[in-house]
């Protein structure tokens, strides 16, 4: 039985491969129909709107049913029941688990509880694949993933998507350029286990430091709560802003990612440049999601 | 000046394990690490703080005797995280019949506590947490925190 619970569990080929199923999917979806008659749990005790989503509209494009749950109060955790517990009755009604849970390692917990395959929608600030193979996948679909140059701007302390695109892209000789404010740069660990890995990683506090040199941009959110005050926030947000004046002197091939929801760090200007593809980035959620599905039901 | 008459603090023991070159001070966590607690009936001998000619902090060490109990090796190597030159003697009729050094383990099961408050180890759950031991420090194989320091603190 198969789960898929954090990227650091795949291998570059395992990658390749899943990416693979996602563009053939891509190419002609309409003839799928892999999971007619499998029902899958969505388990989302955490907000979620394009996750669950996506995920949903995954299942019923592959021929099969979901059964929700979208609120820890509205389930019987409520009551006091354990994730271990709720994971094992749920299996015996589906033919998969796809859980999002606040509290970080959830979903191997649930790994380890269910009889049914479990695939991780995030758990905390910890791991969530699916968003990291989209991404590695809307890459792909402009260039190939080895030796390219990503710069991953804004908040890469805490920002969980950072994490893992980085340590993903560790299996293709990539160098990342990290732009980030003091204080919410990438955690000294990370960067270390990215050098082991063999990934060159440059650390800046300049965009236009290293627009030139990118084959991709890929922009977070900075999150107000950093700071000690909403000017020091207002000042950091507008230096990590991405404009068209800032682009200037890209390369012709670059593009521009972002997770979504966004705040203020892409100008609303930049969604009309061809570099623009964090919607078509959203959108790839579906054959990713499905790819995800196919590959362990 | 008269030197102080040496002798023996704690009495040998017939049948059981003598834990040897503790860290000094470090005697009660190591109890703790054994699962070894104030509610025990086990017959035990402490000695904390006592001279030796070849331990570390001012020559100080301590010692802690287990009778009628010998302990694996995957209880006594967990003594590695905070004192890696313990040795451990099994003792049977007075004679030590096996004399070994501890070796940090690969994983750590139920002995420490995720510093991550987050993590779901720390939740309501019926499992144990698991840490790896890396050249870094302690990985929690569920959340991925990585403990860097403190590692006795942590101990639960």
């Amino acid at each position: 039985m198969k789960h898929i619970i954090s990227i650091k569990d795949f291998g570059r080929e395992e990658i390749d491969s899943l990416l693979a199923r996602a563009g053939a999917i891509d190419a002609a979806p309409q003839i799928r129909k892999t999971l007619d008659g499998k029902q899958v749990a969505l388990l989302f005790f955490e907000p979620s709107t394009r996750t669950r989503m996506s995920f949903a509209s995954a299942v019923s494009r592959l021929g099969g049913t979901t059964i929700t749950v979208d609120s820890i109060e509205g389930s019987s955790i409520s009551k006091g029941e354990t994730l271990a517990d709720t994971v094992r009755v749920v299996s015996s009604y589906v033919d998969a688990i796809v859980l999002r849970h606040p509290k970080e390692g959830a979903a191997r917990l649930a790994s380890e509880f269910a009889s049914v395959p479990v695939i991780n929608a995030g758990d905390g600030a910890g791991q969530h694949p699916s968003q990291t193979l989209l991404d590695l996948y809307t890459i792909r679909q402009s260039m190939p993933l080895k030796g390219i140059h990503i710069g991953l701007l804004g908040d890469l302390r805490y920002g969980r998507t950072t994490h893992s695109l980085a340590y993903a892209l560790s299996n293709y000789d990539v160098t990342i350029h990290t732009i980030a404010p003091p204080t919410l740069e990438l955690p000294g660990s990370l960067v270390s286990e990215l050098h082991k890995r063999g990934c060159n990683v440059q650390e800046h506090e300049d965009i236009t430091d290293v627009i030139p040199d990118l084959d991709v941009i890929y922009a977070t959110r900075i999150q107000r709560e950093r700071f000690p005050d909403a000017a020091s926030y207002y000042n950091v947000a507008e230096s990590y802003r991405i404009t068209p004046e800032i682009l200037e002197g890209h390369k012709k091939e670059m593009i521009i990612l972002h997770p979504l929801p966004r705040a203020g760090e892409i100008d609303p200007r930049v969604d009309a440049l061809p570099c623009a593809r964090y919607f078509e980035q959203a959108r790839n959620g579906i054959p990713v999601r499905m790819a995800m599905l196919e590959e362990v039901i | 000046m008269e030197d102080e008459p040496r002798g023996l603090l704690i009495s040998p023991i017939k049948d059981g394990t003598v834990i040897d070159h503790i860290r000094a001070g470090a005697a009660l966590t190591v109890l703790r690490m054994l699962g070894i607690t104030s509610q025990t009936d086990e017959e035990l001998s402490i000695a904390t703080n006592v001279t030796s000619m070849t331990d570390e902090k001012e020559g100080k060490k301590d010692i802690v005797k287990v009778s009628n109990r010998e302990l694996s090796k995957e209880e006594v190597d967990r003594i590695a995280l905070i004192s890696p030159h313990a040795t451990i003697n099994i003792i049977r009729n007075y004679i030590v019949v096996e004399k070994k050094g501890v070796e940090t383990p690969k994983l750590l099961t139920g002995i420490i506590r995720c510093t991550n408050a987050g993590c779901i180890t720390n939740a309501n759950e019926p499992i144990k947490s698991v840490f790896e031991v890396t050249d870094e420090g302690l990985h929690c194989l569920y959340c991925d925190t990585v403990i860097t320091t403190d590692i006795e603190s942590h101990i639960t």
